[in-house]
């Protein structure tokens, strides 16, 4: 075990100290890494699934309006100012308090739902790759491979974006830079071209059209429906593991002030808000055609080519980097592996998965469920940042202790997946709702927890407690 | 130079928006956007790189 904690040191050893004055970065490159990075192939598939849940058109825009608002305050009030401060990475920071080897683990979980995230922006690109070979698409209630041709598309593809990730993946970064303003476009223009067609003939039209023939409150059969509460909360949480989750202090450790989180509002209004209600509409067009509400289809019927390339570009640039992630987390429990290797396995991994369209149609439903895995680490980050200063508590206690396991955090993380499980199961709050109950719930367990570890340990010899280890 | 490439991968986004605006108004029709939006975002590739590189610092972290 001490050779996996070992490695996963050496791979972050690049970032063990905190971000120096002069790699600090200006709001420029916030606004735009928030923008390029929210506007992804997934906006493709969201959108057409609140269609699917039948939210109805004020509860969209409002519910969209609000829960955006949210996760653009997490980042700012609650990650952006922990990030800025210790100027270290979730690694670094997470490695004080849960110790090595509680951090290979939230490093396995990490990578296994990167891989799950790029699967399903493999299915995505694969929906636009296929389409001129007359593939055919998966429906909105497909779980399995449906034909010949998606196993064929997906696999090429899944190959493709895997041997990039290999050769490396700063080039595609690059293009994902650089496609960003372009895409966003897209969107909007593909979305305007198709209103003519569901009956919109001027701007006054919009609203009634809106509400009568895109989001009309009624649910597909096998859907939940969506009030504005769903959206609300699924707004806010999608990026849950992010901002609350404190994934992002690995970027905002760049950030000159807190204050720059608030720049997470061009990633969250313009890929959101703008593409989730562009891509809304393209799908309704599609279901009062009946033709095919797979992303590149829908795509397509709003921009043509451009729209194909779009999602195409959109899916591939957010999965290298996933990929890429993904490979550098489990890399810490393949000792011996090249990096090659690793990237590989985690491709292969990937393209399975991608094989099965319901992860692409229940992307919801996996997205809230990825941000909930992941963000008690961040309620412990918060709580030890926080709170611990003013109830008296030691910060850093796993790293003051020598420990490889801490406790407190490993309880935290792990007693509040039950408590969200068993909300869910025995009183029914929805997946979608779980992450602020469970924010509380991890925060009290890991204040509860730790100070019962450090009233029991500072009753023991001074000397049982190394400075460091 | 950096002036007129700007200016190309300008065009290239105006291609790429202004055209669906014009079908929503029924100005042109849907397969005469499609073309404008493809031929919009071959301007915008072709240009766009050189340009964002030029900028400097693009591939700094974050």
């Amino acid at each position: 075990m001490s050779t996996v904690t070992e490695r996963l040191d050496a791979i972050n050893e690049f970032d063990r100290e905190p971000v120096p004055e002069a790699r600090l970065q200006g709001a420029a490159s916030f606004a735009g890494l928030y923008a390029g990075e929210h506007v992804a192939g997934t906006e493709f598939v969201i959108g057409p699934l609140f269609v699917a849940h039948g939210v109805a058109a004020r509860d969209l825009f409002l519910g969209l309006l609000l829960g955006n608002l949210l996760a653009v305050l997490s980042w700012t009030f609650i990650c952006a100012p922990i990030a800025v401060r210790t100027r270290l990475n979730l690694y670094w920071q997470l490695r004080r308090l849960t110790g090595p080897y509680l951090l290979v683990l939230y490093n396995i979980v990490n990578a296994l739902m990167f891989c799950f995230l790029a699967g399903a922006m493999i299915s995505v690109a694969a929906t636009a790759i296929g389409m001129p070979f007359h593939m055919t698409m998966p429906g909105l209630s497909d779980r399995y491979p449906n034909s010949l041709g998606w196993v064929l598309t997906v696999v090429v593809v899944g190959a493709v974006v895997t041997v990039v990730a290999i050769l490396g993946f700063e080039k595609i970064a690059r293009v994902s830079k650089v496609s960003s303003p372009w895409m966003m476009l897209v969107f909007v223009a593909a979305a305007l071209a198709v209103l003519p067609r569901l009956g919109v003939r001027s701007p006054g039209d919009f609203w009634a059209v809106a509400n009568e023939k895109i989001w009309t409150g009624v649910p597909m059969p096998g859907r939940v429906h969506f009030t504005f509460w769903h959206v609300t909360f699924f707004a806010w949480f999608c990026n849950m593991a992010m901002h609350i989750g404190m994934a992002d202090m690995t970027l905002l450790r760049y950030a000159r002030k807190w204050q720059y989180g608030l720049f997470s509002a061009f990633g969250m209004y313009l890929g959101h808000y703008i593409a989730w209600i562009a891509s809304g509409i393209l799908v309704a067009l599609a279901l009062q055609q009946g033709s095919e509400v797979a992303p590149g289809p829908i795509a397509y019927l709003g921009a043509g080519g451009a729209g194909l390339l779009a999602v195409v570009l959109a899916s591939w640039t957010t999965a290298n980097p996933t990929i890429y992630r993904a490979g550098l987390a489990l890399q810490t429990v393949t000792p011996d592996w090249r990096r090659w290797k690793v990237t590989a396995v985690v491709g292969g991994i990937t393209t399975v998965v991608a094989l099965f369209p319901a992860l692409m149609m229940r992307l919801l439903d996996f997205v809230a469920l990825y941000g909930l895995l992941l963000m008690p680490m961040g309620a412990v980050v918060f709580a030890d940042f926080w709170l611990f200063p003013r109830l008296g508590l030691e910060q850093h206690w796993a790293e003051r202790l020598g420990s490889r396991w801490a406790w407190p955090a490993a309880l935290a993380w792990l007693v509040t997946l039950g408590a969200c499980l068993l909300l869910n199961l025995l009183s029914g709050v929805e997946i979608f709702f779980l992450g602020l109950p469970g924010w509380f719930i991890a925060i009290a367990l890991y204040v509860a927890t730790s100070y019962l570890q450090q009233r029991s340990v500072q009753s023991l010899p001074a000397t049982r407690i190394p400075e460091r280890i | 130079m950096r002036r007129l490439l700007q200016l190309i991968s300008g065009l290239g986004l105006v291609l790429t928006v202004v055209p669906s605006v014009l079908v929503a108004t029924g100005g042109i029709g849907w397969a005469r956007h499609a073309d404008a939006m493809l031929a919009g975002a071959l301007l915008w590739f072709l240009t766009a790189p050189f340009w964002m590189r030029e900028q400097g610092g693009s591939d700094a972290e974050p």
